[in-house]
This record gives C-alpha cells, sequence and structure tokens, in this order.
C-alpha cells in the first residue's frame, strides 16, 4: 500500500494537540505499517484532538493524522464525515448544540429555537446547531456547549433558556454541569440507584464506605465459575433492548478459544428519552468500573473499553478520574486487588452518531472505522473488538451485576418477576411533575410509575406514553394497568427497550413528535443498507405528507405504503436501527388514531 | 476478496431450499447453495471478486427460525438450515427494495437492476414524483446529521451533474446506488489504492475522495478496476459517456473480442468492445484466473493506439 498524503500541512498547535494523543512523531518512518495499523484504534481520539483545539478537522489535520496512523486519506475523511460532531470546515471555535428532539420538544423547544433564530446571529465567535436528544430530558430543554481551545470545554446544560442561551453565545460565561434530580434519593431497597447522589461520585473511599469493592473481592473468592453460576441463575438479560441472557454471553467468552479477549461498555447512550446510563456514570462511576474488572476476571479478559457518548463530558470527567483512582489504589492494573490477574480500562468517546449504539457499530467505530453495523452472525461473543472473542454490555446491564455477585442470585430474584427477575431503570420525562430515573421491581404497573413520578403535570391524564424511545412504541391512555416486566411488554406487542418513559398529555400535539422520530431515523441511518437508507427518507417524506393532510392518491393507500415499508425495513435492515425506525410511528398509527384526524 | 486454497478436504452441509435438499461445501453462502440447485437469486451489491457486503438486501430469503430475513450473499449455510426463497415476505422486501433503489437512483444504464423491477413488480412512483435535482457540490456539502426539510410532494433522490475531471472515466452518482463495489475494488480486495471510501451518512453518503478533491489530485491511479465492478453504470469510460450523450451508444452493434494485452508478460485477457471499427472500452472477464476482471491503466485504457 503505497499512500497519497494530503499536501496541506497541520498547523502547530493542530500537530501538537495531535501529537499528544499519538505521541511524538517519529524521526524516521516506523517501516512496518503493520505497527501503524495496530494504531488505527487511535483514529477516533486524534479526531477528538484536532477538532477540540481548534474547533473543526482541517484538510491538514486530518492528513497529519492519516500519515501518522497510515490510514488512507480517503478512508480518514469517510471515518470524520461519519460523525455529526466533527466539522470538516471552518467554524466558530464555540458551539450550543440545542436539543429538539422529543423530551425537549415536549419542554418547548422549538419556540426556543424560533427565538434563538431570530435573536442569535452567527458570528465569528459561535454558532448553534439543533441536536438530537442529548441524554438530559429529565432537566428539558437541554443543550451541550462546546468550545475549542487549550482545554477544550464541555458541558451539558439544563433548563435553557434563551436568555441562559443568549449569555453563553455572547460571553462564553463558565458553565458549570447540572446535578440531575434524583427523585428516589433516600428511599430504601434501591440497587443500582443506592449510592446515586449519596456518595461523592469522585471519592473512591466514600464509594467502599458505602458498599462498594465487595462485590469485586466476592468474586474473586467464588471464581470465574462461581460469578458465571450466579449470573444465569439470576436470570440478567441485557438492559439494551435485545433481552440476550447476559449470564450465557458470557460464558461464551470465557469458553472461546481465540485470544486475547474484550470487555466492552456500551455507554452510546443515545436512543431519544434515555438518559439513566448518564445518571449512574455521573453519580456512581466507580460501580461500572468494578462492574466492568468482575467482567474481565470472569471471562479471561485483560482490557476493557468504555465507548462513552460525546455528549455526556461530565460522565467522561467522573468516569476517567474513577479509572485514575482505581490504577492508584490496585484496583485496576497488571495486578488487580493483588492477585496475579491483570485488568485495564479504557475510556473511548463517540462523536455523534445513534448508530454506534448498535454493538457491532460500536466496535467498528472503536477500531477507527466508520460507524457501520456488520451482519449477525457471527456474533460479537466469538468475532468482536479487533475480530476477538468480546462481552458487551450497556452500563445498565453491568451495574446490575456487583449486586448479583455479592448477594447472590436467589437475592437478586426477589424483586421482579419470575420471567423478568431484578429492578430496572426507567427514564420518565415529559408532561410529569417529577421527570427523572426511578428504579422500580420489574413488573411495575406504568400507571404506578407515572404515579411515583408525581402524575400528570397539573393534575390531568395521560393521553399516552412512548415507551423504549425512539426505537419503541406508543400506547394509549388505556394502557396504565400496563406492567413492565418484559413478557408483559412483549405480550402487549411493546417494548421497555433502554426503558424510556416519555409521558404526553393532551396539550402535546402528537404528529410533530412523529415528524421528529421520523427526521431522526433518517438523520441517524448509517446509509449502508437500502432498507434504510431510501426507507427512512420515504417514511419521512411519507409522515410529512400525512401531516400535512397532503396525501398523494389517498389516506389509505398511504398508510399501506407505510405499512409495507415498516415491514420491509424491519425485515430486510442490516441493524435495529432499521428493524425498529418505523415502530412508534407504526404504533402511533394503529394505537392513537394518527394522521386520521380532520380526514372524512 | 478472501482466496480460499484447498487446504483440507471440507464437510459437506445440507440444507433445505424451497423445500428441495442440498449439499455444499462448509462455508458455502446460502447463495451459493441457491445457485447449485437452479434457483435464480438477484443480486446488485454482489460479486464474485470481491468480498460479500450485503448492502444492497435484494438477496434477501427467510430462514426458519430467524426473526428478520437474512442476506444470502453473505450468510454462511448451517447445517438443518429450511429457507424460503420465494415467500410472501421474501417478494416483498424484494419489491420494496427495487422501488427504493428505483426511486432515488437513475437506473438507466442498469439492465440488471431493471429487470429486478419488473421481475418484481416494483411500483417506484408510489412514492411520488421525483424531486430536484441537487446542485453540483450540494450534496457533498451536507453534514452527518444536520436535517434537512424534506422536499414536499414527492420522492427525494440522489440526482446530480455528472463528475467530469478526467480524460479516462466519468462519475455520474446520479446512478449510483451505494453498493461499495468500486471502494471494495479500489481497496484490499484489488488494487490496494483506497483512493475512494464512503463518506457521509445516512441518504447523503456517497462515494467520495478526501475532502472531494478531484480524481488527478487524489490517490487514484486510473485503473478503471471500479467501472469493472460497476452495476449500474455510474462510473463509465469517458468513450461511452461521450457515445452515449450523442445517441450513438448502440450495444446491438457492438462486438466483444477476448484478447491478450500486449503491454507486459502478465497476459491478461482483454475484452475489448467495438462499435463500427472503434474501440469504445475494455473489460476483462470476472472468471479469467488472471486477473480476476481486473485490469490496470494500460490494459483498460491504453488502446488508443490500436486502428482498424
Amino acid at each position: 500500500m503505497d499512500l497519497r498524503a494530503l499536501e496541506a500541512p497541520p498547523t502547530d498547535v493542530e500537530r501538537a494537540a495531535i501529537d499528544a494523543v499519538l505521541g511524538p512523531a517519529p524521526e524516521a518512518p516506523s517501516g512496518s505499517w503493520l505497527s501503524a495499523k495496530a494504531r488505527r484504534h487511535l483514529l477516533l481520539p486524534a479526531l477528538h484532538a484536532a477538532q477540540g483545539r481548534v474547533g473543526f478537522v482541517s484538510p491538514g489535520a486530518l492528513g497529519y493524522i492519516c500519515t501518522r496512523l497510515e490510514v488512507p486519506p480517503a478512508e480518514g475523511f469517510g471515518v470524520a464525515s461519519f460523525y455529526a460532531l466533527f466539522a470538516l470546515a471552518a467554524r466558530p471555535p464555540a458551539a450550543l448544540h440545542v436539543c429538539d428532539d422529543l423530551a425537549c420538544k415536549v419542554a418547548g423547544a422549538d419556540s426556543l429555537i424560533d427565538d434563538l433564530t431570530c435573536r442569535a446571529s452567527p458570528s465569528d465567535e459561535h454558532a448553534w446547531h439543533r441536536s438530537p436528544c442529548l441524554g438530559l430530558c429529565e432537566q428539558a430543554p437541554a443543550a451541550l456547549y462546546t468550545r475549542a481551545g487549550a482545554p477544550a470545554v464541555e458541558r451539558a446544560v439544563g433548563g435553557l433558556t434563551l436568555e441562559r442561551a443568549l449569555a453563553l453565545l455572547r460571553t462564553g460565561e463558565s458553565v458549570t454541569a447540572p446535578e440531575p434530580a434524583l427523585p428516589q434519593l433516600g428511599e430504601p431497597g434501591l440497587r443500582l440507584l443506592a449510592r446515586a447522589g449519596r456518595v461523592d461520585p469522585t471519592s473512591l473511599d466514600d464509594h467502599r464506605a458505602h458498599g462498594g469493592y465487595r462485590a469485586l473481592r466476592r468474586a474473586l473468592e467464588i471464581g470465574p465459575g462461581g460469578v458465571l453460576r450466579e449470573l444465569v441463575e439470576s436470570g440478567l438479560v441485557g438492559r439494551g433492548g435485545a433481552l440476550f441472557p447476559t449470564g450465557r454471553k458470557w460464558e461464551a467468552v470465557a469458553k472461546a478459544p481465540a485470544r486475547p479477549r474484550y470487555v466492552v461498555c456500551n455507554a452510546d447512550e443515545s436512543e431519544p428519552g434515555t438518559f439513566k446510563d448518564r445518571v449512574l456514570m455521573e453519580q456512581d462511576p466507580f460501580a461500572l468500573v468494578e462492574a466492568m474488572t468482575i467482567a474481565g476476571l470472569t471471562v479471561g479478559a485483560e482490557r476493557g473499553f468504555i465507548y462513552l457518548r460525546a455528549e455526556y463530558p461530565l460522565a467522561a470527567e467522573r468516569l476517567t478520574h474513577a479509572i485514575a483512582q482505581a490504577r492508584a489504589r490496585g484496583l485496576l492494573g497488571p495486578t488487580v486487588m493483588g492477585r496475579e490477574v491483570a485488568f485495564e480500562i479504557e475510556i473511548r468517546r463517540g462523536a455523534g452518531a445513534y448508530v454506534c449504539g448498535e454493538e457491532t457499530a460500536l466496535l467498528a467505530s472503536i477500531e477507527g472505522y466508520r460507524g457501520e453495523p456488520r451482519s449477525k452472525p457471527p456474533f460479537p461473543v466469538e468475532v468482536g473488538l479487533f475480530g476477538k472473542p468480546t462481552v458487551i454490555n450497556n452500563v445498565e446491564t453491568l451495574c446490575n451485576v456487583p449486586f448479583i455477585v455479592e448477594h447472590g442470585a436467589a437475592a437478586y430474584r426477589s424483586v421482579g418477576t419470575a420471567g423478568s427477575p431484578g429492578t430496572r431503570l426507567f427514564c420518565v420525562s415529559g408532561r410529569v411533575e417529577r421527570p427523572g430515573v426511578y428504579e422500580l421491581p420489574l413488573g411495575t404497573p406504568l400507571g404506578e410509575l407515572i404515579a411515583r413520578a408525581g402524575g400528570v403535570k397539573g393534575g390531568g391524564a395521560p393521553a399516552a406514553v412512548l415507551l423504549g424511545g425512539a426505537a419503541g412504541s406508543f400506547v394509549g391512555r388505556g394502557s396504565l394497568d400496563l406492567r413492565l416486566s418484559f413478557e408483559d411488554t412483549r405480550h402487549a406487542g411493546v417494548t421497555l427497550g433502554s426503558g424510556v418513559v416519555l409521558v404526553l398529555d393532551d396539550s402535546v400535539p402528537l404528529e410533530p413528535l412523529l415528524a421528529r422520530i421520523a427526521a431522526f431515523f433518517r438523520d441517524e441511518s448509517c446509509g449502508q443498507c437500502v432498507p434504510c437508507r431510501v426507507g427512512t427518507v420515504r417514511q419521512e417524506e411519507l409522515v410529512t405528507r400525512l401531516g400535512k393532510r397532503e396525501p398523494l392518491g389517498g389516506l389509505a393507500g398511504e398508510l399501506a405504503l407505510l405499512r409495507e415499508l415498516g415491514q420491509v425495513m424491519r425485515d430486510a435492515s442490516i441493524c435495529g436501527l432499521g428493524q425498529t425506525a418505523s415502530s412508534a410511528v407504526e404504533s402511533a398509527i394503529e394505537r392513537l388514531g394518527a394522521f386520521r384526524e380532520g380526514e372524512s | 476478496m478472501t482466496v480460499h486454497l484447498p487446504l483440507a478436504p471440507t464437510r459437506a452441509v445440507e440444507v433445505s431450499i424451497d423445500g428441495r435438499p442440498v449439499s455444499v461445501p462448509e462455508g458455502a453462502t446460502l447463495l451459493d447453495a441457491c445457485r447449485k440447485l437452479g434457483i435464480d437469486v438477484p443480486t446488485l451489491c454482489h460479486a464474485p471478486n470481491l468480498t460479500p457486503m450485503n448492502v444492497c438486501r435484494v438477496c434477501v430469503v427467510e430462514v426458519e427460525g430467524a426473526r428478520t430475513l437474512v442476506p444470502s450473499c453473505s450468510r454462511k449455510v448451517e447445517a438443518g438450515m429450511v429457507v424460503k426463497t420465494d415467500s410472501e415476505r421474501v417478494r416483498l422486501a424484494r419489491r420494496l427494495v427495487m422501488e427504493l433503489l428505483a426511486s432515488s437512483v437513475d437506473l438507466s444504464t442498469a439492465p440488471e437492476a431493471r429487470a429486478f423491477v419488473e421481475r418484481y413488480g416494483a411500483r417506484p412512483e408510489r412514492f411520488g414524483p421525483a424531486t430536484p435535482a441537487a446542485a453540483a457540490g450540494e450534496r457533498e456539502g451536507r453534514r452527518a446529521g444536520q436535517h434537512r426539510e424534506p422536499p414536499s410532494g414527492g420522492a427525494e433522490t440522489v440526482a446530480q451533474p455528472v463528475k467530469i475531471d478526467n480524460e479516462l472515466f466519468v462519475r455520474d452518482y446520479a446512478k449510483c446506488l451505494l453498493c461499495y463495489k468500486c471502494v471494495e475494488a479500489c481497496g484490499a480486495d484489488a488494487q490496494n489504492t483506497f483512493a475512494i471510501a464512503v463518506a457521509g451518512r445516512g441518504f447523503d453518503a456517497r462515494i467520495a475522495t478526501e475532502f472531494d478533491v478531484p480524481l488527478p489530485e487524489s490517490a487514484c491511479v486510473f485503473c478503471g478496476n471500479c467501472i469493472g465492478v460497476c452495476p449500474t453504470g455510474a462510473l463509465m469510460f469517458h468513450s461511452e459517456h461521450v457515445l452515449r450523450a450523442a445517441g450513438q451508444w448502440d450495444e446491438t452493434e457492438q462486438t466483444k473480442t477476448d484478447t491478450v494485452c500486449s503491454y507486459c508478460g502478465v497476459g491478461c485477457v482483454i475484452t475489448l468492445h467495438t462499435q463500427r471499427g472503434q474501440i469504445v472500452k475494455a473489460t476483462s472477464p470476472h472468471d479469467s484466473e488472471v486477473t480476476n476482471g481486473h485490469l490496470c491503466i494500460k490494459g483498460r485504457f491504453g488502446w488508443g493506439y490500436v486502428r482498424p
């Protein structure tokens, strides 16, 4: 391979920022393209470094990164242009990414954006953009503020007002990250949220004083076989939505002949309406570090990666700190708790791509490729990160593990239902009095969850609830008795998905939300397969026509076409994104009579 | 492309396709098994000389017990699989896939794809009339995740002006169905030049050089292997493009002559396409053991010296 490099050189600050990630450039070329190829996983970190320093990825910066990592420039460009948060043309150093997704829309983001359009003219210093869900739904309307420089500033902003947005853009005032509302703070019986808000998330001592790292000690006592036994018996299934038994996944990797093996934490929580993993990582970061360490020791992996969405700067900060603390205290590194077992964790940040929450896309993204999912089989337990056996679980799933290891499967199963043991985190947002993350036993009725969140704002009744996010489905006002367990939701033809419970009342018009969902899938499709790449565009066109009451032909024909399209996206798309892209829209048509009002 | 050498005898795997048993070697795909039975499964992004990308999804089949349809071009056979290639679900998926493609991509120089449109009774017009084409450079300027309001009243397409930045071949991305074949042929499957890659995301994903520089400024070595694998005529010899534009391209008047390239000692098989005594393009047979269908700049384009 004889690579042709981009001719433009990087500026000195770009070079320094990139070298800080890749190390200083060698005097002479390494001579071995294999050694450079093995470092391709540093592509995203290097792109982040360049963008964070000057606000965009210039041809000079991209060319330098590609030369250092021996990545063909066309491929490097293909990767950089895949992610929404990388700009490939010069832009102002400061940017406000204003969320206009579901929960923020319900909280008035549209009028805020209209006002911003009138009041905030673009300048050389700052710009603002619309953004898909930022995972701050309990603090809606929300935004993410970024300012390039040394150091780069990245802060989430909750409860955004026009005045706040204008002040941020004008003065770049220092932003303090909002702390989440923890509506269950101090309640007994919490497992995942037991420490949230009660411990100092930056203190390992405080963590240990509240029961932290007992599970790892126990895991070392009972050994990998013991951990796997408890995990299988606990009945824990993945909380990302696919419900795969976690114990079986770990067993498969533990038994896989190939080495090395990896543990990957999917912290790319991007499903609109979802913010539970953010709360876990911000409030109890050591729990995730401990859980991943248990996973590593159990399946025989010495390296773990946390793939964290870029929109979670506070989680990144706290996890980085937690990993460093754990390493300093011998809980990570060449010997874990003094035993002859090694485990290390690295954080990898996404760059704005919902599809990277799909496990194979996530692995491709870590490896330095476009976040394109691939066909399964083979599954990551056999062919995962860098082609090796890999345990990949999301944050909530992993955070269930310490409880199971410490207290045993029977204790774990003491709450929940027979088919859905344990508790679940629900992300309650929308028109409720107390939005936030709620941890409740699986099987809790939907009405009870909404009541726990203070009921509908102003004392009304829910008109509809979106369960599972944009990839989930709507249920109507008659579904308050629905028990939120895997079996009950499956029976009702809905999904808990990532735990989204977005509550709507009669004050919220439904159809603009459907248009937003259709737009979301169009924007987030990776573009690989035809059913999703073109199907999501056609779906948005159909939803737009139906919303304007301008069907081509007639309403019945358009609704039938939408159904057929949904069927084929579900049946023939490569990954879960296309397979679920029509779910919410179809459910709203079926259950809530969307698009029929005003038709004869 | 991985070349499998016959190192050890492979085991046979038996599967059932459309009610008929068939035995194929372990590691074979469902497409291989279908073809062994003589079942005609449509494909667009698949090529025998490239790694399967399974992105067009027109080859999907139904495997008993699977939640979704599976791409036959890449799914490996497993003992006992029960497969249907012509069920209602399969036909619906193939019809819709062709409707989605035909409503978004110009298939006028893609006879194979147009045949699938016919075969599955696809009616792309159901999605409405095509909305206006993008101006030159417009699609390249779109950023991942940045939303644009859908154009009203019809179906968005990838229509855009043809890119002519060299004298050897043109890139008419209005005809691109994003099968990834050109990227594979430019990369590790044949040429190892890596001049092009997929850039952007979603419907705006496109084949691009770094920062969309013209081909002569890129790493392109003009081997033309991308043209050789393009299933839609999006990548086309400049000579063919000119003749087509003049209304003079006529395949019924063309003859194909297999010969051996005279430039070097490799001995590549070349098929010369001639019309009215003039060479109009050069290809190489995909099943040629020497070329696997791939050529270099000289074999592909270096026939200007030949005079009748």
